[in-house]
């Protein structure tokens, strides 16, 4: 399986509270240190909801 | 490419100050989109709040922002909206702020059915005094100062809105992201009062004090409890006990305010 | 050609004199004894495109008059104590977001509802202290109907001029009271409107001064000059700041530009009648003023070195003036239909220069010039 989409992280944005790691589909986020980062990129099947829930405009999808 | 939120903040606004896991971020956004959607003027297009936590988010808006006093939105903005009827005016604020101390001006902008969208982030608590309870806290829920459980019954701002003569009233959640900013889209092109409550969730102060582990608890349950008005329509009333109705509650057309006084000057100028 | 002539009664007076300085937006709520003020605005607004609304309750009013001025309009606001009450809030928002209205105070008496149908001057106070935090304050005071119309024209000017909420206070008896009025010619009057920003709207702060008494240009909302504005003590750029120096500068700045000596030479407006001889001055303003003015002249008529002093500006208080008669006259006599307000101002400034003695009343009915007689007779 291959990404459908580039994922980037504004680290210095992200809070931590998480919600996107628990709502992506496929499990392609994890937190790390109470920052959120890219676990699993290949998994990604681009349905951005994990930009339309991040709180803090902390990530955005690039859809490839 | 990522949407590009940051043409509608201002530079060097971000990070906000609103905690982590707060459902005002993802409103924001969804305003943002909508805003878009409608392809708004900046120059013209004026962003309203009261005080509180919700109230803050003009400040990050690259718009013209008037963060007004507690309560006071709705009546700051219909003196824009009257002297500048081209304008596009947007209020937003929280419940306590919308539907207490403001409660009064909330209620005549809907029954003047001026020409502005309010949208509303209903979180059911005072956040930034640190989570006292508000006209939108559940019966029975903690708050700082309901330590039994809160006595007091609770307003249904969406049926409060179409009781005092709004023409459109959508309700939604933070949890069904895409829907905000369809809601908030159709209100900025309705052509009177438009009123969007988003359900959202402040994780700080009332998911602590009502036993919710997270904010994802807090947003699995508004994934649970919202029905779409079309599914609820097949429902009984048995299965929809507990439930919040969302999408477009009401939607009709009537005379709007400051076109109705643009009538009364050219009948008066031209008498 | 002969000035147009009309026999009026002092809120209409006041009304007319706003359009006459290009208001254009007037919010109010129902209130005796200034209705009749919102009455005349909602028939002559809309002949001149103006907009006028009676909004849910007073702060409600107060609230769209501040958003009506910061959408460009000159805006205006009628009530009388118990709605400058609830006003206090917003009137403390326009004056630290600096934003350009006039509010009129028919006054009663008071405290809570009191006499709304009797004439009182027990506002003065509120009027300068009328909202929490510190802050500057502009009063006037008209005596008579023409001067409601003059005085209501100065008003917007100073709203404008110095960018913050200004308050006309005139009690019950001349707002009611009908009088001829000569209309000033378009023109005859001096209209000032606010200074609009000239530098480009990237470079535009909306509090950038350029001295700790400046009074930055304020733009419109609608013009290409996006800004923000809050309540918040911010900097010069309108975001909300908690650093102490520029929290300091704002809020002494705020005041400065109303009490530096030049601005209070420009806002300050005094009537002096037989004050250069005088052995006692009364100290009057308003209605009351009408009877002191009887007083003096038929003391003169028995002999008495009487004067009148008579502020017309309240806010700021005129103390270089106050201060020179108190050092000239032997006692100074305040008139005021209150249980005593103004004359502490008078005391902070005369101090021990002269004599002093207060006629108040509170029961309705206005101060009659044997009263004032009486009293001076008794101090001199």
């Amino acid at each position: 399986m291959s990404a459908k989409a580039e994922i980037e992280i504004i680290e210095e944005y992200c809070k931590g509270c998480s919600i996107c790691v628990e709502f992506c589909p496929t499990k392609v986020l994890e937190m790390d240190a109470f920052v959120v980062k890219v676990a699993n990129a290949d998994a990604c099947i681009a349905c951005n909801q994990c930009e339309l829930r991040c709180p803090d405009f902390a990530i955005k999808v690039h859809k490839l | 490419m990522a949407y590009d939120y940051e043409k509608s903040i201002r530079p060097g606004k971000l990070p906000h100050i609103w905690c982590p896991g707060c459902g005002h971020g993802i409103v924001m956004k969804g305003l943002i989109r909508a805003m878009d959607t409608c392809g708004l003027e900046k120059n013209n297009t004026a962003i309203v709040s009261g005080i509180g936590c919700a109230s803050r988010l003009p400040g990050y808006m690259d718009f013209n922002t008037l963060h007004t006093a507690h309560g006071r939105a709705a009546a700051f903005a219909t003196g824009i909206k009257m002297v500048k009827p081209e304008m596009t005016v947007i209020c937003c604020g929280g419940d306590g702020d919308g539907t207490a101390i403001g409660g009064n001006h909330f209620i005549h902008a809907c029954r003047r059915n001026i020409d502005m969208t309010y949208v509303i982030m209903n979180n059911y608590i005072y956040g930034m005094t640190g989570g006292q309870f508000s006209p939108c806290t559940p019966t029975g829920m903690k708050a700082s100062t309901t330590p039994y459980g809160n006595p007091d019954p609770i307003f249904d701002i969406s049926k409060l809105a179409i009781g005092a003569g709004a023409t459109f009233v959508a309700r939604t959640t933070s949890f069904h992201a895409t829907q905000i900013d369809k809601l908030i889209a159709e209100g900025i092109k309705h052509k009177g009062m438009s009123v969007i409550e988003v359900l959202d969730d402040c994780p700080t102060s009332y998911g602590r004090r009502n036993k919710f582990r997270s904010v994802v608890d807090m947003m699995k349950r508004l994934k649970e409890v919202a029905v779409p008005v079309a599914a609820a329509a097949k429902m009984t009333d048995e299965q929809l006990e507990g439930k919040v109705l969302t999408g477009v509650l009401f939607k009709e057309e009537r005379a709007e305010y400051t076109d109705q006084y643009a009538k009364l000057i050219a009948r008066v100028q031209g008498a | 050609m002969a000035k147009k002539v009309a026999l009026l009664q002092g809120n209409s007076a006041c009304a007319l004199g706003a359009i006459y300085a290009g208001c254009k937006f007037f919010g109010g709520y129902p209130i005796t004894p200034s209705t009749e003020v919102a009455e005349v605005m909602s028939e002559e607004l809309p002949k001149v495109g103006g907009k006028f609304i009676q909004m849910e309750d007073e702060i409600g009013a107060m609230a769209s008059v501040i958003g009506a001025s910061l959408a460009g309009s000159k805006s205006l606001t009628a009530t009388s104590g118990p709605g400058v009450s609830l006003k206090q809030e917003l009137i403390g928002y326009a004056c630290i977001a600096e934003v350009p209205c006039v509010i009129i105070n028919v006054m009663r008496g008071g405290p809570s509802t009191g006499m709304p149908t009797g004439p009182g001057q027990s506002d003065v106070m509120q009027a300068r202290w009328g909202t929490h935090g510190d802050h500057a304050a502009i009063a006037v005071c008209p005596e008579s109907c023409q001067e409601i119309f003059t005085e209501t024209v100065r008003a917007f000017n100073l709203a404008e001029k110095y960018r913050m909420p200004v308050q006309v206070l005139y009690d019950e008896i001349v707002g009611h009271m009908r009088e001829r009025i000569v209309f000033p010619e378009p023109g005859e009057l001096e209209i000032i409107d606010r200074a609009a920003p000239t530098c480009s709207p990237e470079e535009y702060k909306p509090y950038d001064a350029k001295s700790d008494t400046d009074v930055p240009p304020l733009a419109v909302f609608g013009s290409e000059y996006r800004f923000h504005v809050t309540g918040l003590n911010k900097a010069a750029d309108g975001f909300p700041t908690t650093k102490a120096n520029l929290v300091a500068f704002e809020e002494r700045r705020q005041i400065a530009k109303v009490e530096c000596p030049e601005a209070r030479a420009d806002i300050e407006s005094n009537e002096e009648y037989l004050t250069e001889d005088a052995e006692v001055v009364i100290f009057a303003y308003g209605s009351s003023a009408r009877s002191a003015r009887y007083a003096v002249n038929k003391m003169r008529a028995e002999g008495i070195k009487a004067g009148l002093f008579r502020p017309i500006t309240i806010w700021p208080f005129p103390e270089k003036r106050v201060a020179e008669l108190g050092k000239q006259v032997n006692s100074m006599v305040v008139v005021e239909m209150n249980l005593g307000q103004m004359i502490f101002e008078v005391e902070r400034i005369v101090k021990n220069d002269c004599k002093l003695a207060g006629v108040f009343r509170v029961d309705g009915d206005p101060i009659n010039p044997g009263e004032i007689m009486a009293k001076v007779k008794e101090v001199l």
